[in-house]
């Protein structure tokens, strides 16, 4: 190390061009927020010119006082540090609106505001969604893939001080979607909510993501890219090619918030869905496979179960998936030859996803007593518990004749958060758990024990979701078919909403068990931050000359 | 085997990674999605789907602001207790001027493909201002802010343009009038009403829909389009068994 010390390192570069960037991206925003006549694009515009100036401001900083150091003999970590830190706020922020949406829907007399319209249910909905998925899994997958990508190919991630601008870009469109949510700005398309600029405020920051990951591949030590970045690799080329296509609309002005989809009616609805559900198996599947391939192993100090079977889950994984949509459709104006073709694709995809779970649960063999001793593998294991059993649950419920009593019902609200609290939730808690102690250079986490809570209490919360759901979501779509031995339809449409009270109420706990594990670990990790570092534990992990931990 | 070794290939060019991943992923959107653009059975051919009044339009356009669609879907199944409850399964035409679709996923509210008609304006007022008035049990969030929010005026035009660019038939007189036409909705003595329906088609009605008649509120826009859906296609004329309907 001491040599490249002495070199005394300039600061990263393209901090220059990012901050002449940032200076004129400010002023567009300025002449736009005095030209405009819509008062919300004028908000958004204070947005990005706040954003501009703290960034510019920070650049100016960094560059002057040497915060923005390049260090290429070093792994680039402080990005990965400030990502963890938002992937756990954001899970805070996300999941408490989860919890307060749940209550509207339990006890609507108390927890609606007939004076505060955008606290309202059809607001506050998308928030939760897009801060967990977006906001929460994205920057657990933004700060994971960044740590996965140095280690498995040994090399400082590429591009200066692009990965900087990922993350921070990546906040302001998380802070754009959030107040466009609460301040009515929606193009309605469920999971692509945000208006046409802030859907290309996001393109470009995802396209310099896929080039800082492509270009630290390029720069790779090892002969092979690893298994987790294939994941990685799909999960980002494929949520671009997405969300371009979905999102392509027609603004009603370039100083408007407001824009019309270029699709409409069924067309509109399939490549929504398509969109919608490869969101599901691209954002929330491959980048949290990935995910698994190297933390899993990592931490049970076992490799891969089996190299082929990724090969061929893989690949048939990312094929399948796409043909999914359709099953979101079933019974709906969209012609029944693509509806047939969605649904037999969806059943097919069963078996590459369980392709993944077993080459996840496999990897323990030989190291199953950890599942007892050590609780962060059993969270995981639990993880890929749960994405077995709602890649299961996916394609039963793909089956039309399923699909008639579950569709419009909460049973698609438990299947969706089967998924999202338990395989998404806990292998991202699983990573991260793994990545403080290493990025924060301590010996181990703060407490153990706090981690058995944390799972127990998420895992009992998780479970009272999903029973509650299961049985509201059949209950109602059996209630909707129910007829008199005369012929009529039993019930109104109320009396199925008044018998779903309890249900709601159940949910409403398990999520806020499910919210209260979270904060636990959130604790738990604030306290492990403030450990006295291990010693010699420096050059062990961030040098990239030593040999790699990875 | 060999295939596992020609894999290796693709372990060690990133690019050519990147190609065949994007390669695959492309195959299935190019066959589902594609062929309903040019595909003439797609969307039915049936009478009376015109595109939205400028006041339906911008109802319309606060009902996707609010959220509606997160609860209420516009898509009744061909199923029996559906087309009981709701009326006849919803079509492809219904929504071809609909950027974006608002067909919904779930139902914590009833299905809305059809409310046009079957509740009166001053109960759609009394229930949007406060759902529990009228329906104890219900679980909906009350918008009486909407009743106190005048309609915004000045963006009307703009995106009338905009939805023509993206395939909806307004012509221009209907974007030069339209706020003539929005005005007139509004108004059941409006004089303007007659050319109104002459544009639109003569199912169109002009109503004070929140019940104030000296402003046009964000409610009036609500109530209108609410109105007016599932009101287009005349189901007594339609033949759903006729091979050209069967999709």
């Amino acid at each position: 190390m001491p040599p490249t010390k002495a070199l005394l390192p300039g600061s990263l570069p393209g901090t220059g061009l990012l901050l002449a960037l940032t200076i004129i991206g400010g002023l567009l925003f300025a002449v736009a927020a005095g030209l405009t006549d819509d008062p919300l694009f004028r908000f958004h515009s204070f947005v990005f010119i706040a954003a501009a100036v703290v960034a510019g401001f920070a650049l100016t900083t960094g560059l002057s006082a040497g915060g923005l150091r390049n260090e290429p003999d070093r792994y680039m970590d402080g990005v990965i540090r400030y990502g963890v830190i938002a992937t756990m706020f954001w899970a805070a922020v996300g999941m408490l609106v989860g919890v307060v949406i749940a209550a509207q829907l339990s006890w609507p007399s108390i927890f609606y505001f007939p004076e505060l319209g955008w606290l309202n249910f059809g607001r506050l909905r998308p928030l939760h969604t897009s801060g967990v998925i977006f906001a929460f899994g994205g920057n657990a997958l933004i700060a994971t893939s960044f740590w996965v990508v140095q280690r498995t190919c040994r090399a400082r991630l590429a591009g200066g001080i692009a990965p900087w601008f990922v993350f921070w870009g990546y906040q302001l469109f998380i802070v754009l979607a959030a107040t466009g949510y609460l301040t009515g700005i929606t193009q309605s398309r469920e999971y692509a909510e945000p208006e046409w600029y802030v859907d290309l405020w996001l393109t470009i920051v995802w396209v310099a993501y896929l080039l800082v990951f492509l270009g630290t591949i390029w720069k790779r030590r090892e002969p092979h890219i690893y298994v987790a970045n294939w994941f990685y690799l799909a999960f980002i080329v494929t949520v671009a090619l997405l969300h371009v296509v979905n999102n392509l609309a027609m603004p009603i002005g370039l100083l408007s918030t407001r824009s019309y989809s270029v699709f409409s009616g069924v067309q509109d609805a399939l490549t929504q869905w398509w969109y919608g559900h490869n969101a599901v198996g691209f954002f929330l599947t491959a980048g949290f496979l990935a995910m698994m391939y190297y933390f899993v192993p990592k931490r049970v100090e076992r490799p891969v179960f089996s190299y082929r079977l990724s090969i061929v889950h893989f690949w048939a994984l990312i094929f399948i998936y796409i043909w999914a949509g359709p099953h979101h459709l079933h019974y709906t104006a969209l012609p029944q030859w693509a509806q047939t073709l969605g649904m037999t694709f969806s059943i097919m995809l069963w078996m590459p996803s369980w392709g993944g779970m077993i080459n996840g649960l496999m990897t323990l063999s030989g190291a199953w007593d950890k599942l007892r001793t050590d609780p962060v593998v059993r969270m995981m294991v639990v993880a890929i518990a749960f994405y077995g059993m709602s890649t299961f649950e996916g394609p039963v419920m793909s089956i039309r004749a399923v699909n008639a009593l579950s569709h419009y019902t909460d049973w698609t609200i438990g299947h969706v958060h089967s998924g999202a609290l338990g395989w998404v939730g806990f292998i991202s808690f699983g990573a991260i758990y793994c990545l403080v102690p290493w990025l924060w250079k301590k010996e181990k986490l703060f407490s153990n024990a706090l981690v058995e809570w944390h799972f127990w209490i998420s895992t009992t919360g998780i479970l009272l979701y999903i029973a509650a759901m299961w049985v509201s979501g059949i209950m109602e779509g059996l209630m909707w078919r129910e007829y008199t031995p005369e012929g009529f339809l039993a019930y109104s449409f109320i009396e199925t909403v008044s018998a779903k009270h309890i249900e709601n109420v159940i949910r409403t706990v398990g999520g806020l068990m499910y919210l209260s594990g979270v904060l636990i670990m959130i604790y738990n990790l604030w306290r492990t931050v403030r450990m006295p570092s291990a010693a010699g534990s420096e050059t062990a992990t961030s040098a990239l000359v030593a040999p790699a931990t990875a | 085997m060999n295939l596992w070794k020609h894999h290796g290939k693709l372990e060690r060019h990133s690019l050519l990674l990147v190609i065949g991943i994007l390669v695959v992923v492309s195959i299935g959107g190019l066959v589902e999605i594609a062929p309903l653009f040019w595909l003439q059975s797609t969307i039915e051919k049936v009478q009376g789907v015109r595109p939205y009044t400028p006041l339906e339009m911008a109802g319309r356009d606060i009902y996707i602001r609010e959220g509606c669609y997160l609860c209420h879907s516009q898509m009744i199944r061909p199923l029996r207790d559906e087309v009981e409850r709701y009326g006849h399964y919803s079509l492809a035409a219904e929504s071809m001027y609909d950027h974006p679709f608002q067909w919904g996923s779930k139902r914590t509210g009833p299905d809305l493909a059809r409310v046009g008609g079957k509740y009166s304006d001053s109960w759609h007022t009394d229930h949007l201002t406060n759902p529990r008035s009228v329906v104890p049990e219900s679980v909906m969030p009350p918008y009486a802010f909407l009743a106190r929010k005048d309609l915004r005026l000045v963006d009307i035009q703009r995106k009338m343009q905009a939805l023509r660019t993206v395939g909806v038939p307004y012509s221009q007189d209907n974007i030069d009038k339209a706020l003539v036409d929005l005005a007139a909705q509004a108004d059941p003595f409006s004089t303007d009403a007659v050319a109104l329906r002459e544009r639109y088609g003569k199912k169109v009605v002009n109503r004070d829909f929140d019940g104030d008649p000296s402003r046009v509120t964000e409610m009036d826009a609500l109530i209108a389009y609410l109105q007016m859906l599932g009101t287009m296609v005349d189901f007594s004329t339609y033949q759903a068994a006729d091979p050209q309907n069967q999709r």
